[in-house]
């Protein structure tokens, strides 16, 4: 791949950034949006983890101490739904925003004033979201899967507000889906053909897709909440023929290929950071490009495995059960070409690289405990224990957040023109890294002795745990300070200029015009070679 | 390098837009939309007194204002020339995604509907390994489709898909061929016929939303079919409601793509809003088709 135009001709309207607040109310620039993205994700980030340490303050001993169990469960409840709406979610599109379109030659993104639209809508609905704890009778406290009939007949009032900020929420992702896909149909420089496309493009726009076809039936669950709720229909209420487990079956079927949203575009990333300090190419790209396709679409058809004690015919059961676990195929793919990618490489181990190791161990651990729990009389008995917990923060902790953190070592010199604090950086790395497993690693074995999840108490056997889980959680989020310290010095731009190639061995079209990106790229496409 | 000059040569520059202050004013107005809403909602079913309504219709406003605002913009941009045929793809492909959205929305309704029909209902009245919620629940329950009667014992009548229902779909078919006789004559640069198709079309929506009313009315005075009839109340005016919107979004965008030909816009090879409409259009039009076989027919 070479490229010959990365000198800037700005013999038109095109000039520099503007200045003031006016650049970031009213811009049409991928990579202002994409930063907006990534702050706001951020400081969900911290917010959504300042109820985490609620959570763990009250889960420190047992019995009842900190809050109120109805305060309890709001806090679970806006935790779920921040991290994956608020943090992962913006912070994966954010990355688009920044790379999709350097990554493949085009000026920008496809739509741009629709993908301004698409950023500003979202502070508004996480304003209701949060704004609705402080009102009358409190926020959602039905758990992030608002399951009927905890979120019809037993939610508080404020319930309309949930519904109508995730309205909001799902409005965002789909204009920002579509923003994506048509980027990358539309606007790739001549020469970038399909199969020459970076794995981090190839997955965002598997992601665009399930997206596309998931936001709108979790827009569909909540209206039949609302209209349950305050219309008196019966969607979810057996008196008037209709059924709680429907409910659950709408909802996974968005909320299985939701979690494959978080996690597709982490693969992209780690399989573009993995080959850069191995220094080879990438093992089986074209297997990746196929195990990515081939998960997404599995992805439609495992969403049962959620709802193995909700008492479906055995048929059911045994039909997601296999489905399932014939994910594992296509996952192992990937985890098997990350591996043989590092054989025999020239390894380095700077930050970016660090993070994309430990999401490839971490993230695997997460994996294997799904395949546990894809067991069926397994998950009979892990079903709603702090097992699903320890599974579900592996793949999405470890899994997703690191490699988000991954791409921002990663890229953040080529946003910055700056190097970032090498080491705040690794403070921050092995801080992370050793609280996160005390953390998460023992709530697999209080899930297996049945401790509960969602509950604010707990039988004394699990004492001694909890305790240290609430300290590897306070260890956890402090740790992410070190973090803020380090992006508020690498937006002041402090640090030691870098090349355009940042680090080497890297490839890619991103690379190779200068650091910092200029405020536009590739206003004429460049030649893919 | 040589291949770089000639890829400038070839390459009609894409329009990238400058600053622009709509989107943040449509920002504002989906805040204020969902949270009068929300508020709105609580208030009016809870008998509680407050702004909601105010906040809500404040947000339509604003609404309107970005609306007008973002397609003024757009429609001088594209009248100046500056939109390459590469921009109009991404439209396109831009409203197609948008569709399929759309379809996935339905899709979560009808889902309901087959679940309950198929599923939800056998079960209550004991079929599959659910012989004791039969016996035990609701002794009396008799499962059926259209369910009349539902467990906890609220009776309604079933509409049928004859008189009102079949006029509205035949309605709904001429239209969609109207539209696409005016797109035919737009493209041949027809415009009289184009505004007589047009026209047409706009009528046959506006037709069609009146007996949507007319029957929603008959439903909900002589038949005892209203949204709290139970699953079959349910899905009906969930389904049908939701469609009604997407028919009265359709028409005023027919009705504004109308004004924009007697304004002398669109050219047969440059007519992006008139496509995007276009298809909208069909599109309502088969999910009607769907909900007509499965709502009122089966
Ligand atoms: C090898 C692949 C995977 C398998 C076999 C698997 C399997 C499962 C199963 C069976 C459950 C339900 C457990 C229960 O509630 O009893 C579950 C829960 C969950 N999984 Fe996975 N999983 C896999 C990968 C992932 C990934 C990649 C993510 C996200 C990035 C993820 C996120 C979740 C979440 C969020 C839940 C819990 C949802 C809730 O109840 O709140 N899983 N997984
Ligand atoms: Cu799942």
């Amino acid at each position: 791949m070479s490229t010959a135009t990365t000198e800037l001709d700005h013999d038109d309207h095109h000039h520099g950034a503007p200045s003031g607040i006016k650049r970031w109310l009213y811009t049409t620039n991928h990579k202002d949006i994409g930063t907006l993205y990534l702050w706001f994700a951020f400081i969900m980030f911290l917010v959504g983890g300042a109820m985490a340490m609620v959570i763990r303050a009250e889960l420190f001993q047992p019995g009842l101490q900190i809050v109120d169990p109805n305060f309890f469960n709001q806090m679970t409840t806006v935790h779920g739904l921040i991290m994956v709406f608020g943090a992962v979610m913006p912070a994966f599109t954010g990355l688009a925003n920044w790379l999709v379109p350097m990554m493949i030659g085009a000026p920008d993104m496809a739509l741009p004033r629709m993908n301004n639209w698409s950023f500003w809508i979202l502070p508004g609905a996480f304003t209701i979201l949060l704004a609705s704890l402080f009102m009358e009778g409190g926020g959602p406290a039905f758990g992030w899967t608002f399951y009927a009939p905890l979120s019809t007949t037993y939610s508080n009032d404020t319930t309309a507000l949930f519904v109508f900020s995730v309205h909001i929420m799902g409005i965002s992702s789909i204009m920002g889906a579509i923003n994506v896909i048509v980027t990358i149909f539309n606007m790739r420089a001549p020469g970038m053909t399909w199969m020459k496309m970076p794995l981090f493009v190839w997955t965002w726009l598997i992601t665009a897709f399930l997206l596309i076809a998931v936001m709108p039936v979790l827009a569909g669950a909540v209206t039949m909440v609302l209209t349950d709720k305050y219309f008196g229909t019966s969607f979810f209420d057996a008196a008037g023929g209709g059924d709680p487990v429907m409910f659950q079956h709408i909802f996974w079927f968005f909320g299985h290929p939701e979690v494959y949203i978080m996690i597709l575009p982490a693969f992209g990333i780690i399989s573009a950071i993995i080959p850069t300090f191995s220094r080879k190419k990438l093992f089986g790209y074209a297997s990746m490009v196929y195990a990515t396709t081939s998960i997404a679409l599995l992805s439609f058809i495992v969403w049962a495995h959620h709802m193995f004690t909700t008492g479906m015919p055995v048929e059911a059961e045994l039909f997601f059960m296999f489905a399932t676990m014939l994910i594992s195929v296509p996952t192992g793919v990937k985890v098997f070409n990350w591996v043989a990618t590092m054989w025999r490489g020239s390894m380095t181990f700077e930050v970016p690289m660090l993070f994309a190791l430990a999401f490839i161990v971490l993230f695997t651990i997460g994996g294997l405990s799904g395949l546990m729990l894809a067991i069926v009389p397994v998950d009979f008995q892990y079903h709603d224990t702090y097992f699903v917990v320890a599974h579900f923060h592996y793949v999405l902790v470890t899994g997703a957040i690191f490699s988000i953190m991954a791409a921002v070592y990663y890229w953040l010199p080529k946003w910055t023109g700056k190097m970032f604090d090498v080491t705040l950086a690794k403070w921050h790395f092995w801080c992370s890294l050793i609280s996160v497993n005390v953390l998460f690693f023992p709530m697999h074995f209080v899930g297996l002795a049945g401790m509960p999840r969602r509950i604010p108490d707990y039988a004394l056997q699990f004492a001694d745990f909890n305790k240290w889980i609430s300290l590897g959680g306070f260890a956890f989020g402090l740790s992410q300070l070190i973090f803020l310290a380090l992006l508020i010095k690498a937006c002041r731009k402090q640090g030691e200029p870098v090349s355009a190639q940042v680090w080497d061995g890297a490839e890619g079209l991103e690379w190779e015009i200068p650091s910092p990106a200029p405020y536009h790229t590739f206003d004429t496409p460049p030649v893919v070679k | 390098m040589a291949q770089t000059e000639q890829a400038e040569q070839d390459y009609e520059k894409y329009y990238v837009p400058d600053q622009s202050p709509w989107p943040i004013v449509g920002a504002v107005a989906l805040f204020l939309i969902a949270f009068g809403a929300g508020n709105f909602v609580v208030e009016q079913t809870k008998a509680q007194s407050g702004y909601g309504g105010w906040i809500l219709t404040a947000g339509f406003a604003t609404l309107l204002v970005m609306l007008i605002g973002w397609f003024k913009n757009q429609i001088d941009e594209s009248m100046s020339g500056l939109y390459s045929a590469q921009l109009g793809r991404s439209y396109r492909q831009g409203m197609a995604w948008f569709i399929f959205s759309e379809v996935m929305f339905f899709a979560a309704f009808f889902g309901a509907l087959f679940y309950a029909r198929v599923i939800a209902i056998p079960w209550l009245d004991g079929a599959g390994n659910n012989e004791m919620t039969g016996a035990v629940l609701w002794p009396d329950f008799e499962a059926m489709w259209p369910l009349l009667s539902t467990p906890g014992g609220v009776q309604t009548t079933a509409m049928p898909w004859t008189g009102l229902p079949l006029y509205n779909t035949i309605i709904l078919m001429v239209s969609s061929v109207t539209c696409h006789m005016a797109h035919v004559a737009l493209e041949k640069n027809e415009r009289t016929k184009l505004k007589v198709w047009l026209g047409i079309t706009i009528l046959l929506g506006c037709f069609f939303l009146y007996m949507q009313v007319v029957e929603y009315i008959h439903a909900y005075n002589d038949m005892g079919l209203t949204l709290q009839s139970g699953i079959y109340g349910n899905t009906f005016f969930l389904l049908t409601g939701f469609h009604g919107m997407h028919v009265t979004l359709g028409t005023i965008i027919l009705i504004v793509l109308f004004l924009r030909v007697l304004k002398g816009h669109f050219t047969p090879d440059n007519h992006f809003a008139f496509q995007a409409g276009s298809w909208y259009w069909h599109f309502v039009d088969v999910v009607w088709v769907m909900l007509f076989f499965f709502v009122y027919i089966l």
